[in-house]
């Protein structure tokens, strides 16, 4: 393949994870920013969100909608019921460890394999698809100037999906929402209030507790929202949230705990140099720099490229 | 325990006298009113045979672990029918090894230590056997797998390992590649993960496709974990005439998908194992693509039209449908390609154990030799798959190869590759190894 070309498909390669690790990144930056506490369940949120997916597709079916019905279904419901399953948690566990952070990290690890194991036991072993609501391989053009000038031609193997495509767009539009929302809505006012400086907060009358069942939700169904989009391309499986939560970790340790805008560039970093090192090189030589990439980070700039430090 | 205990000052539980004793005598009371079957244990006469199955339950092997028990079950009710092993009836102990090399091990030494196992079977995962053979050696229980990997014709593992009911991958390869070369394509690129049974792949394809006038022009290995693939295939060089695709775990249907969204109409031939698409329905969406691609086949997934009785009463035992999936299920596909190799090896166990005279766990060692020097297995009930040729010195079989083409969402035959044509020079002799 000519260099043109295979760049533009790694990028585009890159771009879709890039897409699914932002949106469930700031899932977990969302968490952390207004709670100031560390979700090690993030990935399983995930993984439920695949799963539930296939089970709402499923479902569906057995009703027979179509497939871009039944996905739309999924969308709405699986990350629905993933935030409920993960504010239940957090009222259950959370509230009552006084949102400790060392004892929430236990915690949560306790939470991930309680959600991976019972999803083993309730959904199985098995890799399962589900059926993308539209999916056309869309060749795509590439341009050189030749001998007889400027041309555009199709290359061999230049190609991505329209559902692809669509997951890019889905979550830079999600991501705009997100940030609307904080910024510019009254709950989103109530969050940034409780974020920084939880006592005073209180002392205004804000339910500092009910925030933060409902922050803690949300920042699943973030992660669960993920999972419906990427379920299409890849499968879900039960063990599909431990390298989605190291990615996590690694964005919002680079971009900034807690920054929203830190957490998108970090993951289109991460995204972008994954997808063309794992093409030019190999993936694991990807993993190693981007785990390197942390280190440097933790050791020059601890509180992340965008990252305010801590008062 | 506050009859029997009673806190000190330090905080520590310890027993009181009288609780003591009072648990003894309950002891002694228990002893004295066992069962009779208990105290006469050494004399093991009709005590059942343990045979220890590890399965892949968990893990990425989880839908070969679930037909190979199916398959063991059936074959073990067969075996108990027509009057069990030296007259006593046989049982399988099962157990998780997580497709784990680490778990799979320390599952050897519960069957050895705990469950007391007569012998150890089954899993299919080359990484987990390579890694839990040593173990059996240790413990001296003979360890029969059903994993076709090249690992135990090659030397690498020990004469308490035997491969009697599935053939090794080596010998797959070399019967495959004629056809490669002389049908689909002389230029060949290889796709495999990028562990132990990829490697077999990767280091025996180049000599045979060499050996049958062709040419591999590239070797693309993929991580086993590996969830999204389109960034692998521009490594594909321009000029390939032929694919040849050996993927596994939970991605598989991911791996064919996404190379068919790459390719779109203008794709080169494809040869794949069918180890890529074991469990996968082949009219899932995506796989549209497969048709009029070639797979081999360790034994036929789909009902032909010449299938013998013999093997229709196989797949009717372990509860096939004509598509190869579950009678119970339609949409849970087998591992056809594999699994029969536990119904082989169960019945081979059954055979060296008779031959041996196969008593108690004293006679393991007898019971090795005995299946060492077995030679031909002919094609029939217990032998569904085909005629095969068993090698005691390198512990490893050699059988029948089928190579399918996808025609209608299917899979049928179009080539049969005789156990003759796929025999290679030993590379070790197990039988000059010790106990």
């Amino acid at each position: 393949m000519d260099f043109g070309p295979y760049l533009m498909l790694a990028m585009l390669e890159g771009a879709v994870l890039a897409a699914v690790l932002a949106l469930m990144a700031s899932g977990l930056s969302l968490v952390f920013g207004v709670m100031r506490v560390v979700n090690v369940a993030h990935g399983e949120f995930y993984m439920l969100g695949a799963v539930m997916a296939w089970v709402v597709t499923q479902f569906m079916a057995g009703l027979g909608g179509g497939a871009a019905v039944n996905f739309i279904a999924a969308a709405v419901l699986a990350p629905l019921i993933v935030g409920t399953i993960a504010a239940a948690a957090d009222i259950t566990i959370l509230k009552r460890l006084d949102y400790d952070p060392e004892r929430v990290i236990v915690a949560t690890i306790g939470v991930l394999y309680i959600i991976q194991q019972a999803s083993l036991m309730g959904y199985g072993p098995d890799a399962k698809p589900v059926i993308a609501p539209f999916n056309s391989r869309i060749a795509l053009p590439w341009f050189e100037f030749g001998e007889e000038g400027f041309q555009i031609y199709f290359p061999w193997g230049l190609s991505t999906t329209s559902y692809k495509l669509f997951v890019i767009v889905a979550a830079v539009v999600l991501l705009f929402a997100l940030r609307l929302f904080m910024t510019r809505s009254r709950a989103g006012l109530i969050m940034r209030a409780t974020q920084l400086d939880g006592e005073m907060a209180t002392a205004f009358g804000i339910p500092v507790e009910r925030v933060y069942a409902i922050v803690f939700g949300a920042g699943a169904a973030l992660a669960a929202l993920a999972g419906v989009l990427i379920v299409p391309i890849q499968q879900a499986h039960y063990l599909m949230g431990g390298d989605a939560l190291l990615l996590s970790f690694i964005v919002v340790i680079i971009g900034g705990l807690g920054s929203l805008a830190g957490t998108v560039v970090a993951a289109v970093i991460i995204g972008m140099s994954d997808g063309i090192i794992s093409v030019f090189f190999t993936p694991t030589l990807a993993k190693i720099i981007a785990t390197l990439a942390v280190a440097l980070v933790l050791v020059f700039r601890p509180q992340g490229l965008f990252g305010v430090k801590s008062r | 325990m506050t009859e029997t205990s009673s806190k000190t000052k330090t905080g520590l539980i310890s027993p009181t006298r009288r609780g003591a004793l009072k648990t003894l005598a309950a002891g002694a009371g228990a002893a004295a009113t066992m069962p009779l079957w208990a105290r006469y244990s050494s004399a093991q006469s009709s005590a059942p045979i343990k045979i220890g199955f590890g399965k892949h339950a968990t893990g990425i092997g989880a839908a070969y672990g679930r037909w190979y028990e199916r398959t063991s079950v059936a074959a073990l009710a067969k075996i108990n029918a027509e009057g069990g092993i030296n007259g006593r009836p046989v049982e399988l102990v099962t157990e998780d090894d997580g497709t784990d090399p680490r778990r799979a091990a320390e599952v050897l030494e519960k069957f050895a230590s705990q469950s007391e196992c007569d012998v150890a079977f089954g899993t299919l995962f080359s990484h987990v056997v390579v890694g839990a053979a040593p173990r059996a050696a240790e413990l001296k229980l003979p360890y029969f797998v059903v994993s076709e990997g090249h690992h135990v014709a090659s030397g690498m593992l020990n004469r308490w390992t035997l491969q009697p009911g599935i053939t090794d991958v080596k010998s797959q390869i070399s019967a495959m590649a004629p056809f490669l070369t002389d049908v689909l394509g002389k230029k060949v690129t290889m796709i495999f993960p990028d562990y132990a049974f990829g490697y077999d792949h990767r280091d025996n394809l180049a000599p045979a496709i060499e050996a049958a006038g062709g040419e591999v022009v590239a070797k693309i290995a993929i991580p086993p974990t590996e969830t999204s693939f389109t960034k692998y295939f521009p490594k594909i060089p321009r000029d390939t005439e032929v694919i040849y695709h050996v993927m596994i775990g939970p991605g598989v249907l991911t791996f064919v998908k996404e190379m068919g969204e790459f390719f779109g109409p203008s794709r080169p031939e494809l040869f794949g194992f069918i180890d890529s698409l074991e469990a996968t329905d082949l009219s899932s969406p995506g796989l549209e693509f497969l048709e009029g691609t070639y797979f081999w086949e360790g034994m036929p997934r789909y009902l032909q039209d010449d299938t013998p009785d013999y093997v229709k009463a196989y797949r009717d035992a372990v509860g096939l449908d004509a598509n190869g999936a579950s009678t119970a299920d339609a949409s849970d596909v087998s591992t056809s390609a594999h699994m029969f190799g536990c119904w082989e090896t169960l019945h081979i166990i059954k055979a060296g154990m008779e031959a041996s005279g196969y008593q108690s766990t004293a006679d393991r060692q007898k019971l090795i030799e005995a299946v060492e020097a077995m030679t031909m297995f002919e094609a029939g009930p217990d032998h569904p798959q085909g005629t095969k040729m068993f090698n005691g010195k390198t512990h490893q079989v050699f059988g029948p190869q089928y190579i399918s083409k996808v025609e209608g969402g299917k899979l049928s035959v179009v080539k049969t590759v005789p156990y003759e044509e796929t025999l290679y020079d030993d590379e070790v002799d197990y039988t000059s190894m010790s106990f």
